[in-house]
């Protein structure tokens, strides 16, 4: 039998980019970790009454409070002078992070608890039906930012997450992409070796509301980062430490025309233009390409 | 007086999920696999192990048939055939 | 040993006592200075607890949801806009079955914006699932901390319980209290077990999705566990007259109501001044009388019964109200007695002291003046009718 902290039998969709995610974060973990996780589709499909996937201490309350619910249990852990031998990990989705729970992973960060936060990001409240949230990208089809006669979906840009995150004077920020998922591994034991609040975003692919086929998860979290709209990048102590490189830079055309969220801009190439220019900032921004010219 | 509050760890196991498959699944073809491991990684159902070269497997029971592992082996070391259903579930499928 | 204390300080002493592990503070008048005493407390290395000031009422109740559910005893208090800020919070602890005890300076909610004393706030969440109880004075106040531990931690409970001290006047009201040693705290109140916990030993799964196969049988149990409490209130209390000297009845307390025509229902700091107004009256020969309702949940319906069976004329004193309907106390008190045949006559409702307005002695006299055959349906006692007009210009 596998040896694995997050065991199968779990009810995610065929292909879900977060149950993969959930799964590498915690074995990179170990069994002495506690997980608080907020409401979300990670907490639904791993713990439907009477089952669980969860072979580690796991504790969900509501949806906006991992954050706080995971200092509680910092707290009660220094309190009885264990903490440096368990692991917290607080973790949500998009929405349970950078919109209802941004307050609680405010104070969590600016109170220095020695806590993992993770961040799923699939780019819409996906539990509760694909709804828009503070981390769906620009002109992106949800059913509360829906295309129509007078619109292209989403017009506003992601919330910078792992900024506001390293704003707080944390010493660990990543983002990681579930097409790469020996570096989400890294990424998660590197945060658990350093003390204090830790952000890691990590970008999950989601068939159903990305609308792509369920054996393309990863190769889609990989071109997310080969277009450079999901730059992969390491703060430490506030400065900007590590990129991935990007050997060869692909268009963002290829990346949008394998998910239905985004056929709408397929036929529209000024649609596309503006995409293309938010990855090029990136790119920019954290000096991503290596291509010479 | 308690009522339904509390779950036991790794009890989802009861739940077999590979019954959920209907159109394909995965055939591990076991010939030209390095072991990098990559399969186990990327499964989202955590259903693939092995320990060496060609010897890595899926357990059907809990195999979704999402394609990821295929999808991901740098030697083409996995393909996605066609599901076989029981008799019952075919006819219920029309196939 | 007695000292002359302030409400918040006798509460931030008794929590010293009882050694909690982890306290989160937010503050709001008139609840903050027990967390600052608190916070004086650990700053001075005499409460070894883990102080952590969080950034919302939400996240203090969160907070300390985590740290009891990690099998640590923890603390924290509020009022009004916090309280219902942390409402989803109570009502989620509640349903998850951890103990969480929390002080509730009682006071008017908004809008308009008032910060004195009523109990709108807590009597709006009487149906979180929290056993509520409330406190005339600050001895009280003390007393129904200790058995608050005891109660919530106990393992045929685990109950968060809330203990409700009128602000301003409790809180920051000053008098003789007598606050114990920690060795008689300690004979009272053994340190906290929990029944289950997050343990890399143990691994549980808290807080489950439960579907409609199972829920109701979760809820069923929590209010199987509140009639409970009501058998286990009195034994708690009795038991705390043995180690302490002062005898509570933990659910209701009743003043001079065996003979009385006319009783007085209320909670809180008000039945104070009621019952100096039942000496003054009883000098005079008027049979009166004062129901103090000490557990506003669990209800102690059967005790209301027994107490008020025999008074013909019965006045409910609410500092609340249920917007459109009965006062909430008076519905319940109402309800004890339908389909009985011993009730009484009259069973009339009163709404007094809101947004801090003071109960006199008068007010009280009033009360017992229109405690006539006549019901009386939500009748506000010293409202000023010049404020009031028909439209707005």
């Amino acid at each position: 039998m596998n040896k694995t902290l997050f065991n199968s039998g779990h009810t995610a969709c065929a292909g879900c980019g977060q149950s993969l995610a959930a799964r590498l974060v915690i074995d990179a973990a170990g069994a002495n970790t506690i997980v608080v996780n907020n409401t979300g589709c990670l907490e639904v499909f791993s713990t439907k009454y009477p089952e669980t996937a969860w072979a580690v201490p796991w504790i969900h309350s509501l949806f906006e409070n991992a954050a706080a619910v995971a200092s509680g249990v910092e707290s009660a852990l220094k309190y009885l002078g264990k903490k440096d031998s368990i692991n917290v990990i607080a973790q949500a989705g998009d929405g349970g992070t950078a919109d209802i729970g941004l307050q609680a992973l405010s104070g969590m960060l600016e109170r220095g608890h020695d806590i993992l936060y993770v961040c799923y990001d699939n780019e819409a409240y996906m539990n509760t039906g694909i709804q828009r949230s503070g981390l769906t990208p620009f002109e992106t089809n949800t059913t509360t930012s829906p295309i129509g006669a007078q619109s292209l979906g989403n017009l506003r840009p992601k919330k910078p997450m792992p900024e506001i995150a390293n704003a707080h004077g944390i010493p660990y920020v990543a983002t990681a992409s579930a097409g790469f998922p020996q570096d989400i591994q890294r990424k998660v034991k590197k945060a658990l070796s350093i003390k204090g609040p830790k952000y890691i975003q990590i970008h999950v692919p989601c068939p159903l509301g990305w609308r792509h086929e369920p054996g393309l998860t990863f190769q889609v979290g990989k071109l997310a980062v080969e277009t450079g709209l999901y730059p992969l990048i390491e703060y430490e102590n506030g400065k900007l430490a590590n990129v991935r490189k990007l050997t060869q830079v692909k268009p963002v055309s290829e990346y949008l025309k394998v998910q239905g969220r985004f056929k709408h801009l397929l036929n529209n190439p000024e649609a596309i233009n503006k995409v293309q220019e938010i990855a090029n900032y990136n790119i920019e921004k954290y000096n991503l390409s290596e291509v010479t010219t | 007086m308690f009522g339904p509050l509390i779950s036991k760890p790794g009890s989802s196991r009861n739940n077999q999920t590979g019954s959920w498959r209907v159109e394909v699944k995965p055939k591990f073809l076991q010939k030209n696999c390095i072991a990098c491991n990559m399969c186990v990684l990327i499964c989202p159902e955590g259903c693939i192990q092995g320990e060496g070269k060609n010897t890595y497997m899926c357990d059907y029971n809990y195999c979704k048939g999402c394609g990821n592992c295929a999808a991901i082996c740098p030697k083409q070391d996995i393909e996605m055939v066609k599901e076989q259903l029981e008799p019952t579930r075919a006819k219920a499928r029309g196939t | 040993m007695k000292e002359f204390l302030e409400g918040s300080m006798a509460v931030a002493k008794i929590i010293k006592l009882c050694k909690p592990g982890v306290i989160s503070a937010y503050p709001i008048t008139p609840q903050t200075h027990i967390v600052e005493e608190l916070a004086q407390m650990v700053a001075d290395g005499h409460l070894d607890s883990q102080f952590v000031n969080v950034e919302s009422e939400h996240s203090a109740a969160s907070l300390v949801l985590g740290a009891v559910a990690t099998g640590v005893r923890v603390y924290t208090a509020t009022s009004s806009q916090g309280l219902f800020y942390m409402a989803e919070v109570l009502y989620n602890i509640a349903g998850m079955r951890l103990p969480v005890i929390m002080t509730t300076a009682a006071r008017a909610i908004s809008a308009p914006i008032n910060i004195w004393n009523d109990h709108q706030d807590v009597v709006s969440l009487r149906d979180c699932g929290w056993v509520q109880l409330h406190a005339e004075d600050i001895q009280e106040v003390v007393d129904l901390h200790l058995i608050a531990y005891r109660l919530g931690e106990d393992k045929s409970m685990m109950l968060p319980v809330m203990v409700c001290m009128d602000g301003f006047v409790l809180t920051h009201g000053i008098e003789s209290v007598d606050i114990p040693s920690q060795e008689e705290v300690d004979k009272f109140l053994p340190g906290y077990k929990p029944l289950y916990k997050l343990d890399p030993e143990n691994p549980l799964t808290l807080g489950p999705l439960v579907d409609p196969e199972y829920y109701m049988e979760a809820r069923y149990a929590l209010e199987q566990t509140q009639r409970e409490a009501l058998v286990l209130i009195p034994k708690l209390t009795a038991e705390f007259s043995k180690v302490f000297g002062r005898t509570y009845n933990g659910l209701i307390e009743e003043y001079r109501t065996k003979d009385a025509e006319r009783v007085i229902v209320a909670m809180g700091s008000v039945c104070g001044t009621i019952k100096e107004v039942i000496d003054e009256l009883r000098a005079k020969g008027k049979k009166v009388g004062l129901l103090k309702i000490t557990s506003l949940r669990p209800f102690p319906a059967q005790n209301i019964y027994e107490a008020l069976k025999n008074v013909p004329k019965v006045g409910v004193v609410d500092r609340a109200l249920s917007l459109g309907s009965y006062a909430p106390l008076s519905a319940e008190i109402k309800a004890v007695f339908f389909g009985k045949a011993k009730k009484p006559t009259v069973i009339s409702s009163f709404i007094a002291g809101l947004g801090g307005r003071d109960i006199t002695k008068d007010s009280i006299k009033e009360i017992f003046r229109l405690l006539t055959t006549k019901e009386r349906q939500c009748e506000f006692i010293d409202l000023k009718p010049e404020l009031l007009k028909e439209s707005y210009e």
